[in-house]
């Protein structure tokens, strides 16, 4: 067996979270998702929380399990033996219930980078060509499954809220990066605002956080030089040769 | 129904080493503006004449200023190695690997200080 300490709040009642332990068996082929999902089933079916795929696909399990962002369906409960876990909802967002976190804020900016193929002229009629190494260009940042532990690991989102964050910024780059976009510009004014880009510091956790190998912060800083490159151009070209 | 807001503690650069480092790279641009202030102060006293290089090189082997530019060395040691490790990731260039980014920022420093040191030692 091993203690699990769980956080729980449940909104009107409590007006800050408590934790809860419970004894779940300590399996080698549970994760700690498995563990919680044991705590519905056997002991405890009013907590909350939010799964899915189990497959580190989906993104919907993030938590913090002692103290560091995780998937709770790749985190290994034998891995923290002989115990305790500590599980609490991510850090930097509010707590709708337990460990359920609401993240309407990253929904919110999300669309505002365009993360969608933006192409001007013709779409072929059949498909796009690419060749393997225009997509090893942005393959990496197209792996993010928006788990949000980007967001939880990062202490500039933690303080200025208002920061466009790891994800979306990495999400905009991905289509910046893509040889069938056109939509560079269009995104420029939201990315390379003090809020985008140019708030990140680099402190490098994002990237440590990040579960799919998608490096945001790498991302950040490429594009920081990409929009300083882009301003310079600005300033120095006539317009027609900005591009 | 209301939500909780979760508190960032004043000390959440304590939580974890990589956010310590961080902060302690954060602060070593104040020592970066130390030795540029120290270099400033240098050059006028050159220009002042040969007596106030010598107060200046006086004033320099207080016990304070030597102790203050030995933190400031270890803090702008900190920036450039930590900003160099950096770099590979903001300096993505076609068919180059990240190694030879990070190479040559170290080659670019190595450079610049055999020059400096030419300048000073000739």
């Amino acid at each position: 067996m091993i203690k699990m300490e769980v956080t729980r709040f449940r909104p009107g009642e409590d007006d800050a979270p408590i934790v809860q332990s419970y004894e779940v068996p300590l399996r080698k082929e549970w994760a700690v998702l498995d563990g919680l999902n044991y705590i519905k089933d056997q002991l405890d079916g009013t907590l909350s929380y939010r799964w899915s795929c189990r497959m580190g696909i989906c993104g919907s399990c993030g938590m913090t399990v002692n103290g560091k962002p995780q998937l709770s369906c790749a985190t290994f409960l034998t891995d923290y033996a002989p115990g305790p876990v500590r599980v609490e909802p991510l850090r930097n967002f509010p707590v709708i219930r337990d460990l359920v976190v609401d993240i309407s804020d990253f929904m919110t900016k999300l669309p505002k980078v365009k993360p969608w193929l933006i192409h001007d002229g013709e779409v072929p009629e059949d498909e796009f060509l690419q060749t393997p190494r225009e997509m090893d260009e942005y393959k990496k940042y197209s792996m993010c499954i928006n788990c949000m532990l980007c967001y939880s690991a990062c202490p500039v989102y933690a303080l200025e809220p208002e920061f466009l964050g790891p994800a979306a910024i990495a999400l905009g780059q991905r289509y910046n990066l893509d040889s069938r976009d056109d939509g560079a510009l269009e995104r420029r004014d939201v990315l390379a605002s003090a809020a985008g880009a140019w708030a990140c510091t680099f402190v490098g956790e994002c990237s440590t956080a990040c579960p799919k190998g998608v490096d945001p912060a790498g991302a950040i800083q490429r594009y920081k030089l990409t929009a300083a490159v882009s301003a310079l151009k600005d300033f120095l070209l006539p317009r027609g040769a900005r591009r | 129904m209301s939500a909780y807001r979760q508190p960032v503690s004043a000390f959440w650069w304590l939580r974890q080493w990589s956010y310590l480092l961080f902060v302690l790279r954060e602060l070593s641009s104040v020592f970066v503006a130390w030795f540029v202030v120290y270099l400033l102060l240098l050059v006028a006293a050159v220009g002042d004449g040969a007596r106030a290089y010598e107060d200046f090189l006086a004033w320099s082997g207080h016990g304070w200023v030597l102790v203050l530019n030995l933190v400031a060395t270890a803090f702008v040691l900190l920036h450039a190695v930590t900003w160099f490790a950096l770099a590979p990731r903001a300096i993505v260039v076609p068919r180059v690997p990240p190694w030879a980014v990070l190479v040559a920022h170290y080659a670019a420093w190595a450079l610049l200080s055999a020059g400096v040191a030419w300048v000073v030692l000739r």
